[in-house]
């Protein structure tokens, strides 16, 4: 492995600051950047780690609102009662890492920003894996389990478990920089690499997630993953959905893919479709066809679309207790 | 004893104890070394650190295909704690697909190596490569194969009440041992050991030696435990040599086990099979005509024919093509039951397709032919069992059209054939005065359990149970015995085991014999005890027997083949599968695998039945998610992980159910060999339940969503 420093600061500032230098990367659960530096992938001048920061961890649910650290793990998340009966569909996020020790090692920051799974970029290809003549190897080559939603230059998918669920429910994300504390929707988290050496996410030089928080109780909520196997796997597909109101009738609707384009995919048509309406199973039905709209799959990818649409609809029948 | 006419003298009765008499053969007692190796105490080559041990790595190449222009070492000889580079395809090699080993470093820690890999400046000229032999019309060499026409085709295609035509295929994919390929290598001066990962202990020394020039008698070959092979380590392999001489230069032991994306990528693979098969029935059901034109690649040596069509090999009309399909990737090597799972899917698939046709239940069909193949009594007989199992009866229906709910069940069935033979094979048996018995033998466990069978045949044979015999095996010091494939370990090692152990057994009784007031013959030995056939009264215990033989042990070799009739080969099994698909996602779950097996004499019930499920989690491995993903692009393995690389979890495999045939008509054929044959059937039966779930042929294995979803939409079909 190629050398680097290792810091293990015991407060948020110290952690800003050390984070300020360029070259500087969060180790969490180390699940993901460990493998990305053995191999060769990524390279780091500095590694902070935050395990230390005892205010990083936690999880509380109080006033209507969910409170979750960044460096809490998976697994406390999951066991932690409170918040699986305030959100029971973090639980279904959670339970689709399909391995404890991931779950046990795993953080929340780490699962929302950790790396895409894009076999270029680990391949050291790039996250948007361009040949020299500027042509995509993903649109070339073997893009199964690629984006559906590409943007501009980036065809890699988001893979974060929680994501989808977080910008369905508008989780709000804190960030600590040099600058102080910023609050931001979750999904302003996210951003499409314009250009090689680009990150997928919007924390600058010096920002480190602190924890994300959700209002609970006013939404009913669910995830859908479509996966091969049943044991440790990716999802093919995975959709969020929020419902906000008195079913049968929806106030407001949130329906976000994952594993479906470079950030999280907030499906915004489909959820204007069912605000201000009741549920029906045809409704439902237009919003799974509306989720979609606009899909631009490539050569190997196509079946995905369909996995998009009937993961939205599982996703809705789910949240509203109408599953088959 | 048996009077042997033609010499003229006696020949010892080598024979398996009368059901009766049988105190292990038979049983199941667990592996003896199932609880070191599930505690983590089993010291595998891989765990091997002796003193000074240095770590090498492996510079691969990054292009498919490619030509070495320039290679500079000298920056990573710099890097302190690098003791030797060696290049191994230096300037101007023709390198033929990406992975293929270019340089190799022994350094002092694993770290320091790959520092030193990256180090190493290569500069490749990079040329054309092909990686997707489904596309055949592409490739830049296809070798046209072979053709050959059995009987009138033509004239039977064009008489037949129902013909079915489709194209089939299914890809490469890899033997993703868990325990990589490697070794590690010491010398103490001209001698060589090596602790290997080998299904081939006892020649793999002679490989060493003739590689190194050096005599194969200062080669030691170790292989206590190993971590699996599945057909892909019975060599030394170029890292295997590259690892003995960087252990000789830098004078110490060096450890070099490929990393997972090699081991993916250049360590084993199973060739593909793709084949449009045409094949026909007449009124009867009863096969008329078979027709294939086959092509495949293992890589850059391409891919033979399979033997079509499998198991009904007396069908008489019939029409072969094969095309050898070359690539840029590594070549191919054994994979459990070479060739048979390809032939099985090609040919049940188009079989249940053609019973579909008929409006034929499936093992109705199969049944009305199987006097094409070589055993129809046992097949008729383990499809009557599975059916049964199964409850194919009440529960099998014709292919669904209907798509009335997401999820739809479905039940397909497959039949495979397997030789088994056991190999050649050598076994010393030692009987001390204090009555301990040991074999020595030069075989290896390569995880099947051929440790607990040699015990139990020792056992079996001096009337003792198994902690009270000793077996020593993975030692090229050892008398030598086969490599371990074709399903033909336990075969080889129980015969040549039985033998010598009978042998000694005899001396120990003749030496006993008129103490006992009886002739050797007379006597018998189980339950602990040496007695008068007849007679338990007039007995002594064993150790009381075994003080008898004095201050030298006793000992014998037996061999394999040798006389008497303690093997043979050829065995038969049927599987059937029931299958979930959700056919909106196009994803498949195995609810059951239904396996019947017969393998002539069973040693151990219990390894028998773990063999079984083996080769049933193997084969929903490769029905559902194997496949090797080669990137038209780079020419690279785009999977050469175990992240979409997918391995069958225990969540994915279902209920196995096993049934061995045993009994008369079974037992009395001897040991024959197990590893293989249930990993032929699985990708077929599993196949046949999708289509029946689904009512459409998915025409590619592995069955993922995307091709279910094809399928079910009408769309993708095969080149």
């Amino acid at each position: 492995m190629r050398p680097f420093s290792y810091a293990a600061p015991a407060t948020v500032e110290q952690a800003v600051s050390l984070l300020e230098v360029e070259g500087s990367e969060v180790l969490a659960g180390g699940t993901d950047l460990l493998s990305l530096l053995k191999d060769d992938v990524e390279r780091v001048e500095r590694l902070v780690a935050l395990r230390g920061i005892g205010d990083l961890s936690g999880v509380e649910v109080a006033g209507g609102r969910l409170r979750i650290g960044s460096m809490t793990t998976l697994q406390e998340l999951r066991d932690h009662a409170e918040a699986m009966a305030a959100v029971p569909a973090l639980g279904t996020a959670i339970d689709g890492v399909a391995s404890a020790q991931l779950r046990a090692m795993g953080t929340v920051g780490g699962d929302l920003l950790q790396r895409p799974r894009c076999w270029y970029y680990r391949r050291g290809f790039g996250l948007l894996a361009l040949a020299p003549d500027g042509g995509s190897m993903v649109e070339a080559g073997d893009n199964r389990y690629h984006a559906i939603f590409p943007q501009g230059d980036a065809r890699f998918v988001s893979p974060s478990s929680l994501a989808p669920l977080l910008v369905a429910l508008g989780a709000e994300a804190t960030v600590h920089g040099p600058d102080g504390e910023r609050r931001v929707p979750v999904e302003a988290l996210y951003r499409t690499p314009r250009a090689e050496g680009e990150r997928e996410n919007t924390l600058g030089p010096g920002e480190l997630l602190v924890e994300v928080t959700a209002s609970v109780g006013a939404a009913r909520s669910a995830v859908y993953e479509v996966r091969q196997r049943r044991s440790l796997d990716w999802p093919l597909m995975a959709a969020a959905v929020s419902l906000h109101g008195e079913l049968p009738r929806v106030d407001r609707a949130r329906i976000v893919l994952g594993h479906a384009a470079p950030t999280p995919w907030l499906a915004a048509a489909a959820g204007d479709l069912l605000t201000g309406g009741e549920l029906t199973p045809e409704r439902i039905e237009e919003a799974a066809r509306a989720a979609v709209e606009g899909a631009r799959p490539m050569s190997g990818n196509r079946y995905k679309v369909q996995l998009a649409t009937v993961a939205v609809r599982r996703g809705l029948q789910r949240a509203a207790g109408m599953e088959a | 004893m048996l009077r042997d006419a033609a010499e003229g003298t006696t020949v010892a009765d080598y024979s398996w104890p009368e059901p009766d008499r049988r105190g292990q053969i038979g049983r199941g007692p667990a592996r003896l070394d199932g609880a070191v190796k599930s505690t983590g105490f089993a010291r595998y080559p891989s765990d091997r650190n002796p003193p000074g041990l240095l770590a090498a790595k492996i510079l691969t190449c990054p292009h498919a295909h490619a030509r070495v222009v320039r290679i500079d070492t000298a920056a990573a000889e710099a890097i302190p704690g690098v003791r030797v580079v060696q290049v191994i395809q230096g300037e101007g090699s023709e390198i033929q697909w990406a992975g293929d080993e270019v340089a190799a470093v022994a350094a002092e820690t694993d770290d320091i190596a790959r520092d030193a890999l990256r180090a190493i400046q290569v500069e490749y000229e990079v040329l054309p490569h092909f990686v997707t032999e489904e596309h055949r019309e592409r490739a830049p060499v296809a070798e046209p194969g072979s053709e050959r026409t059995d009987g009138d085709p033509d004239a039977a295609f064009a008489s037949a009440h129902r013909t079915v035509e489709q194209t089939l295929g299914m890809p490469q994919m890899a033997h993703m041992c868990l325990e990589p390929h490697g070794q590690v290598a010491s010398w103490d001066g001209d001698e060589l050991e090596v602790h290997a990962s080998t299904q081939a202990v006892s020649t793999l020394a002679g490989q060493f030696a003739s590689e190194l020039g050096i005599p194969a008698t200062q080669v030691r070959i170790r292989t206590e435990y190993m971590g699996g092979g599945f057909g892909s380590k019975f060599s030394p392999d170029r890292w295997g040599i590259v690892g003995a001489e960087l252990a000789r230069e830098a004078g110490a032991p060096v450890k070099l086990f490929l990393d997972r994306d090699q081991e993916v990528s250049v360590a084993g693979s199973r060739p593909s099979a793709f084949a449009r098969v045409r094949v026909a029935a007449d009124e009867q059901g009863r096969l008329v005509a078979w027709d294939s034109d086959s092509w495949g690649s293992g890589g850059l040596p391409g891919a033979g024919q399979t033997p079509l069509p499998y198991v009904f090999s007396r069908l008489p009309n019939r029409r072969l093509r094969h095309t050898s399909v070359p690539t840029n990737l590594a070549g191919a090597r054994a994979w459990r039951a070479p060739n048979h799972p390809q032939a099985c899917f090609l040919t049940m698939a188009s079989l249940d397709d053609l019973a579909n046709e008929l409006d034929l239940d499936p093992i109705e069909f199969l049944d009305r032919n199987l006097e094409f193949t070589g055993r129809a009594d046992v097949y008729r007989e383990e499809l009557g069992i599975a059916a049964g199992m199964a409850g194919w009866k009440e529960r099998w229906q014709p292919r669904k059209r209907s798509r009335d709910s997401a999820l739809q069940r479905g039940l397909g069935v497959s039949i495979h054939t397997w030789g088994g033979r056991g190999h050649a094979s050598n076994c010393d048996v030692t009987v001390h005065a204090d009555g301990a018995v040991e074999a020595r033998i030069g075989s290896q466990d390569i995880g099947t359990g051929t440790r607990t069978i040699v015990a139990q045949v020792l056992a079996e044979t001096f009337g003792l149970e198994l902690p009270q015999v000793r077996v020593s095996l993975g030692d090229n010091r050892f008398p030598q015995s086969g490599p371990s494939g074709g399903s033909s370990t336990v075969g080889g090692v129980s015969a040549s085991t039985r033998r010598a152990a009978q042998d000694a057994l005899r001396e120990v009784l003749a030496r006993v014999a008129p103490e006992l007031g009886a002739a050797p013959e007379e006597l018998a030995a189980a339950g602990g005890r040496v007695f008068v056939e007849g007679e338990p009264s007039r007995s002594m215990s064993w150790t009381e027997a075994a003080s008898r033989i004095g201050g030298a042990p006793v000992s014998a070799q037996g061999r394999n083949p040798g006389p008497g009739r303690l093997i043979s080969s050829g065995v038969g099994g049927v599987q059937i599968a029931e299958v979930e698909v959700d056919m909106e996602t196009g994803v498949v779950h195995v609810e059951r695998m239904i396996a019947v097996q017969d393998c002539g004499l069973i040693v151990n019930r219990r390894l028998a039945e773990s063999q079984v499920h083996g080769g049933l989690i193997m084969g929903v491995g490769y029905a559902l998610f194997e496949e090797w993903i080669p990137d038209p692009v780079t020419g690279r393995l785009l999977n050469a992980d175990m992240e979409f690389y997918k391995l069958a979890g225990l969540l994915d495999v279902g209920s196995l159910e096993v049934h061995m045939m045993t009994g008369p008509g079974y037992d009395e054929r001897g040991v024959i060999g197990l590893g293989e044959p249930p990993v032929i059937s699985p990708g077929a039966a599993i196949s046949n339940a999708v289509a029946n779930a689904i009512g459409v042929r998915v025409p590619y294995l592995p069955l993922t969503p995307d091709r279910v979803l094809d399928a079910l939409a009408g769309r993708g079909g095969i080149a």
